[in-house]
């Protein structure tokens, strides 16, 4: 826990009171469920399919410039849609309802080098339930990093800032690595687990092919437009893996956000539950545009909350959820991409040195807990 | 090589360039009846029958292989976003120049599908299809004489029949409440003016619900016909007892189209049966089936046991469960996966695993 508790106002009794109000807004939302929404993904992925045929169609003809800006800018958008708005929130089960078995979280796979069910594991089982807490959410940090004053320090973290741009331009195999528990499972004795070596060999299949695709049929398709296909599909997968990068770091590492230790959520009530997610989660705000093209995961509180309910609901959700934080005093932690990014940044920075004397932090951090 | 083989490995190197999804996923956006596409259909009218019946003229995709008078199809149709499946009999003859198909539903009080279809459904709708199936049909050699008994939406077969074969001496006694409620009613009467039905109506506000007794006065040589008798299932069981009681069970054929009714449960739970495992245990309407399995020693697939990850979803194959968050509850129905986790039996149920 932080120093001061940003919830210590609360009683028993009003937390599991807002958690009764906050079942109340996903009831609401699932009894209107419908026709529009279903509608809502259908187009989306109609759209996002169109996008990149169109885009690849362009990059046949990359080796004329305007060609190539064209394609690569199509290709980068239409990966970000079908990892973000289409494949994350697919992958959660926001569509299941629709029992379309085309689009569900049990068949669904994406344009990405983890395949969709390791994801699925390591996403929605593991972070989704033990959200910032210390030691069980391996999203704090990716393992790699120390996002916390309460994360023990090392020597290897000077060298964190260096790690997380490394990683933030190659996010897929990042992700791919993580789901795999690389870090764990590299150990000689761990190597050998036949069901590690099962999940590892279902990467590597993946990401053949993956690759193959961008960088060697799509390429050779484009004949005397080779190189350029080449470096435009290489282009457009670092933009995605950069966008998708500084939109994931949002969510969970900006000032302001809460971690939790291991201890603090044994016997977990269904209000502590949902006031640890509301703690531990930070927002983008922006344009519609920009909810879209985040995968409405600008509504990382909201997403958090109810991460089964469609995407498309998020942005009506989040003025009553904003409401509810307002009524029982807590920091709704939002703000513009670049501010959020920046601040998650900075972060990292700062944590990649030991923490300061607690004396100066802690009541620092308290006032712009109780400020806010 | 030849030209199959070819053909296949053009199709891999098209799976190459189009992975993590199939060339299909794209084929479909832009001709989803093609050859070769999972088998669809599009609604391109619906025509009013009676106040609360229409026939829905359907263009098949090209994988249809056509059907067999007397049978049905299995549709599936988006309702409120969410996909339902539901059997309907054909209507329309075989040898349909256009090759279209119909199907013509009534809608039943509180009925989802049904009432969509007659009421909302709009031309160009794509919904999935089966091929179609079923036994209640005719035999390939025709029988001297035939008698069709039906009544309400049960005519909807032997519409289907009637329009596609003709026979020498043919009999339908048909049941509704008034006349207006006929389904067919032109159809019907044209062909007996044409001499080619002996048409009995019984109409039942005013009449009473036909008392199987009563065919021997109606229909005097009712037990040397052929019999396809298509309805509710208080009209059915009457009409096999009363075949049987005659010694003559094997000329009657029936359809009962909705064989076995789910028991929606009073939230007191049921037997809940593992049907890959081949366990079977009581639950009570609180337990969440997850549990229930792993209590049974069933290997369930599980994740954040708090109905977040799906990672428990499992097809139930009969019976009912309560969503323990929402109170609803969800019938078996092909297709249909549950979340384990937060999911209680509301009665019998089936769950494969």
């Amino acid at each position: 826990m932080t120093a001061i508790d940003p919830t210590a106002h609360l009683t028993a009794e009003q937390i599991e009171e807002l958690g009764r109000e906050l079942d109340a807004i996903r009831d609401e939302v699932i009894a209107d469920r419908g026709e529009k929404d279903a509608a809502y993904i259908r187009r989306v992925i109609s759209v996002q399919r169109k996008l990149e045929l169109v885009s690849r169609g362009v990059l046949l003809f990359s080796i004329f410039p305007p060609a190539w800006l064209i394609g690569t800018a199509g290709l980068s958008v239409a990966k970000i849609m079908d990892n973000m708005e289409i494949g994350h929130n697919i992958l959660h089960g926001q569509w299941d309802w629709m029992r379309d078995p085309k689009i569900h979280s049990t068949t669904w796979e994406w344009d990405h080098v983890s395949p969709a069910d390791q994801w699925k594991h390591s996403h929605n089982e593991l972070h989704h339930t033990y959200t910032n807490v210390i030691g069980k959410d391996n999203d704090l940090g990716y393992g790699i990093m120390r996002v916390d004053e309460d994360q023990r320090w090392h020597p290897f973290h000077l060298g964190q800032p260096l790690w997380n741009f490394i990683n933030a331009c190659f996010f897929e195999y990042g992700i791919a690595a993580y789901d795999l528990e690389l870090g764990k499972n590299l150990h000689k004795r761990r190597r050998k687990n036949p069901e590690f070596r099962a999940r590892a060999r279902a990467v590597g299949r993946k990401i053949r092919k993956q690759v193959l695709k961008d960088y060697v049929i799509h390429p050779l398709l484009s004949g005397p437009s080779f190189l350029t296909t080449l470096a435009a599909t290489f282009t457009a997968n670092l933009i995605r893996n950069l966008w998708t990068h500084s939109v994931i770091m949002c969510g969970h590492f900006p000032e302001g956000v809460q971690v939790f230790e291991r201890r603090s959520i044994k016997g977990e009530t269904r209000g502590q539950w949902y006031l640890r997610q509301m703690m531990g989660s930070a927002n983008i705000s922006g344009s519609k545009a920009m909810h879209f093209m985040t995968g409405n995961l600008s509504h990382q509180i909201e997403h958090h909350l109810f991460p089964d309910l469609p995407s498309n609901r998020y942005a009506e959700v989040a003025v009553k959820v904003r409401a509810l934080f307002e009524k029982y005093e807590l920091e709704y932690v939002t703000g513009p991409l670049p501010k959020q990014v920046f601040s998650a940044w900075y972060k990292v920075f700062r944590l990649s040195l030991p923490n300061k004397k607690p004396k100066v932090k802690k009541p620092d951090r308290g006032q712009e807990l109780v400020a806010a | 090589m030849t030209s199959a083989a070819l053909r296949s490995r053009a199709w891999k190197l098209l799976e190459m360039v189009t992975t993590p999804l199939l060339p299909s996923d794209y084929l479909d956006l832009v001709s989803p009846l093609r050859a070769g596409a999972d088998l669809r259909g599009r609604i391109e009218a619906v025509h009013p029958e009676t106040s609360d019946a229409a026939t829905v003229v359907i263009r098949p995709g090209r994988g249809w292989r056509g059907h067999t008078a007397g049978q049905y199809v299995r549709i599936g149709i988006d309702v409120d976003g969410v996909r339902l499946w539901r059997a309907y009999s054909i209507t329309s003859p075989t040898d349909r120049q256009d090759g279209r198909v119909t199907i013509t539903v009534k809608a039943i009080p509180d009925g989802k599908v049904s009432n969509h279809l007659v009421h909302r459904t709009k031309p160009g709708t794509l919904i999935q299809l089966d091929q179609a199936t079923g036994d209640f049909v005719l035999p390939e050699t025709k029988p001297a004489k035939v008698l069709y008994l039906t009544a309400g939406s049960g005519i909807t077969p032997v519409m289907g029949m009637l329009r596609d074969i003709e026979f020498d001496d043919v009999v339908l006694v048909h049941c509704a409440p008034r006349p207006q409620d006929v389904i067919f009613r032109d159809d019907l009467h044209e062909l007996v003016a044409d001499k080619k039905l002996r048409l009995i109506e019984v109409h039942t506000d005013t009449d009473g619900r036909l008392d199987i007794g009563r065919l021997d006065a109606l229909v005097p040589d009712w037990a040397e016909r052929q019999t396809w008798a298509c309805g509710p299932a208080g009209l059915l069981d009457a009409a096999e007892e009363h075949w049987t009681r005659h010694g003559v069970p094997e000329r009657l054929h029936t359809e009962r189209f909705r064989p076995t009714i789910a028991a929606v449960g009073d939230g007191d739970g049921g037997e809940v049966t593992f049907s890959t495992t081949g366990r079977t245990v009581d639950a009570d309407g609180t337990t969440p089936l997850l549990d229930v399995g792993e209590g049974a020693g069933v290997l369930m697939p599980s994740g954040c046991r708090m109905g977040i990850c799906f990672g428990c979803v499992t097809p139930l194959k009969a019976g009912t469960v309560r969503d323990l968050r929402t109170g609803e509850i969800t019938e078996a129905e092909p297709g249909v996966l549950i979340q384990t986790c937060v999911s209680a039996a509301a009665g019998p149920c089936d769950i494969e695993r």
